[in-house]
């Protein structure tokens, strides 16, 4: 099948193959950045995750349809607006769940996956009812649509790297929000030992709930990020919501780098084993190495060392 | 607690051989009498899934390891049980019209010109039964020797159990030529020349699962009430306390979870006779995480309320979901909410606590009665 190209025309089509993993990569990192602070850092394994940032993608939708509607003229700049929108709207809905049903399940890890995956069919049930069971797709204002040429055959879409744009930035926050900021230390506090962040005067429910809050924010965001990329449809989350997990554990739960390497490292497998076989194949073949090296590896590839 | 110490001699104490007669007399004379053949057969479709019910009550309810997997080993059964009935179906007279006759339609229509190898055992009846049980046993080996060895356990064997079902479906449905697909098998006429399709056979093959289910069950407190039921048990409350007194904790991790493995199976095998077809919709993450919500409802320390639970949910489900369509998600997601948070034990656990009591002051015994099997033991929050 190669004989067909040339070795230059081969070496473009593995940049731009790379390049739409790292597009993949992007919302892989979104996604998993919420799922692995949650999961990480509180031990919940939220399956909703992936319905939070169908929220996210919806309130996007909506925005864009309101700027259509309202302000026509402003239509360039709705999307940094629905960003904002997806977080509060997410971290929203994140903050309220944790407090009406999470709280009551932190000692019962497993229990928490059994719940919220109630809570994730209860909301693709709502969003059926509201928005339809049909996929809804956002229009892109002009300046986000086409893709530049970096040379004659290589060419990127511009809608790619302004999600690779917003997933640098939102890394580099939270970043900055765990490692840098006072409310960043109050969480590893609570995370490595509980008891004594208590007794040292944190309020560790209040701690819980933001970072929760916070955790479903940031799939909120993946949501906006994710619309320019695909449509949007109820059952949308669910497809994505094994592979994100996968990439958290793969990348070792605690450790953020972790998760980028992961997220990297199975979204560009995937992509470019895509080329090569047929989709699923690829798919089969990525999920099977990483679950045979998780196997070997059971803490995944990064590990922070905690005493316990 | 009089009278238990001449019971106890025997793995079943007296209440529970009532209990387990009473289900016995519930799914085989009072279902075939109250229903048609049509409702019969979808009750036979839920008995199908009361075997991964009860596996389930065993490895996840008694050990603490909750697999999201076990649509995998129902599958396996299914599809094992389901490539025998193919061969039988497609022999060179039947499929005359194909370009290969001699082969499965699905592998003509996708330009197979022979029989795969893995294929080839599948003419064997014997094989096949011998395979309904040993390949699903022997995958959840693996994977149990894999993961238990390296005292992976809780969450994280719960989510890469869920990634296996996941690879499991996309395999499936991408070799096509093989697998049959996303339509999976259908079409299965005969099993050793007996039509399975009329009234009779599924009336038949009703009462052999029901007698299979029973039998499962049987076990299952056969093995809950030896001295390995009970090591599970302290195994899921206080797991480093049994490895310090000696006891190897990975080896009867693997043990429990291919047992939960090869009765999910049999219940597979035994759904795809029923029902006439197996497909990948009842191999994926949401028919294995339903499976744990059947349990759930049941009450994941009782095999009994996990029979009742399997019968009762998918009641539930098809009466909701052919009368409310838009009901019926938003009723399970609730069910799976107020399960955990309300009724961690489920019915089981209604029944012990209220009805229970009242049946025993009714015949006249002043304190409820120690059954051998094990107390409602408060919830597992060690799993790590």
């Amino acid at each position: 099948m190669f004989s067909d190209y040339s070795l230059g025309d081969l070496g473009s089509i593995l940049a731009m193959q790379g390049f739409a993993g790292l597009i993949l990569f992007s919302v892989f990192v979104l996604m998993a950045l919420g799922l692995a602070i949650i999961f990480g850092q509180m031990g919940v394994i939220n399956m909703a995750h992936g319905e939070f940032m169908i929220l996210g993608a919806y309130v996007t939708y909506l925005c864009s349809e309101l700027f259509t509607n309202y302000l026509p003229a402003l239509y360039n700049g709705y999307f940094p607006v629905a960003i904002v929108a997806a977080f509060c709207a997410s971290g929203a809905l994140g903050l309220l769940v944790e407090w009406v049903l999470i709280r009551h399940l932190y000692r019962r890890p497993l229990d928490t996956l059994l719940a919220t995956w109630g809570l994730s069919l209860i909301l693709q049930q709502v969003y059926r009812s509201i928005f339809g069971a049909r996929e809804v797709g956002v229009e892109l204002p002009d300046w986000m649509l086409g893709s530049t040429h970096l040379t004659d055959t290589i060419e990127v879409p511009i809608n790619g790297i302004i999600v690779m744009c917003i997933t640098t930035a939102i890394t580099v926050a939270v970043y900055l929000l765990i490692f840098r900021s006072g409310w960043g230390k109050r969480v590893r506090a609570v995370m490595s030992n509980r008891t004594m962040a208590g007794a040292v005067g944190i309020d560790t429910e209040r701690v819980d709930r933001m970072t929760f809050g916070i955790g479903c924010g940031i799939a909120g965001i993946a949501g906006s990020a994710f619309t320019m990329v695909g449509s949007t449809s109820p059952t949308a989350g669910q497809l994505y919501i094994v592979d994100t997990f996968l990439v958290v554990v793969f990348g070792g739960a605690q450790s953020l780098l972790g998760t980028i390497a992961s997220a990297f490292t199975i979204s560009q497998a995937q992509s470019t084993l895509e080329f090569f076989t047929s989709g699923s194949n690829a798919k089969v073949l990525t999920l099977l190495t990483v679950v045979a090296i998780l196997m070997v590896r059971p803490q995944g590839l990064f590990t922070v060392k905690v005493r316990r | 607690m009089s009278g238990t110490a001449s019971v106890k001699t025997f793995f079943l104490s007296r209440k529970d051989v009532v209990c387990i007669l009473i289900l016995a007399v519930v799914i085989m004379v009072v279902f075939p009498l109250a229903f048609d053949n049509f409702r019969l057969n979808l009750v036979g479709k839920y008995i199908t899934y009361a075997f991964v019910a009860v596996g389930l009550v065993m490895c996840w309810g008694d050990a603490g390891i909750l697999s999201l997997g076990q649509g995998i080993f129902f599958g396996i059964g299914g599809y094992a049980m389901a490539m025998f009935l193919k061969l039988e179906a497609s022999s060179p007279e039947n499929t005359k019209i194909q370009s290969t006759p001699g082969i499965p339609d699905f592998m003509d229509w996708n330009q197979l010109t022979a029989l795969p190898w893995f294929w080839q055992p599948f003419h064997s009846f014997t094989f096949t039964v011998f395979a309904v049980v040993a390949v699903p046993a022997l995958l959840a080996l693996v994977i149990g020797l894999a993961m238990f060895k390296r005292r992976v356990g809780g969450t994280y064997f719960a989510i890469i159990t869920q990634a296996f079902a996941a690879i499991l479906t996309i395999l499936i449905i991408g070799q096509q030529g093989y697998t049959g697909g996303v339509n999976g098998m259908t079409d299965l006429r005969t099993l050793m020349g007996w039509d399975i399709r009329t009234d009779h056979a599924k009336y038949v093959l009703y009462f052999i699962s029901c007698l299979l289910l029973i039998g499962c069950v049987v076990f299952a407190y056969w093995v809950r009430a030896s001295k390995l039921g009970r090591i599970l048990v302290a195994m899921r409350d206080k797991e480093d306390r049994v490895r310090f007194s000696g006891y190897d904790v990975a080896d009867f991790k693997v043990f429990v979870f291919c047992l939960a493995a090869a009765f999910a199976a049999i219940g597979g095998a035994m759904f795809t006779l029923q029902v006439g077809f197996m497909s990948p919709s009842f191999v994926g993450i949401i028919p294995s995480i339903e499976f744990v919500i059947l349990c759930a409802v049941g009450g994941r320390t009782s095999v009994l309320g996990a029979v009742y639970g399997a019968l009762l949910v998918n009641f539930a489900k098809t009466t909701l979901s052919e009368s409310f369509p838009q009901l019926w998600l938003l009723g399970l997601g609730a069910l799976f909410i107020a399960v955990v948070v309300l009724f961690p034990d489920g019915l089981a656990g209604l029944y012990r606590t209220w009805i229970d009591p009242r049946i025993d002051r009714l015949l006249g015994r002043a304190k409820p009665e120690i059954t051998g099997s094990i107390p409602p033991a408060e919830l597992t929050e060690t799993t790590r």
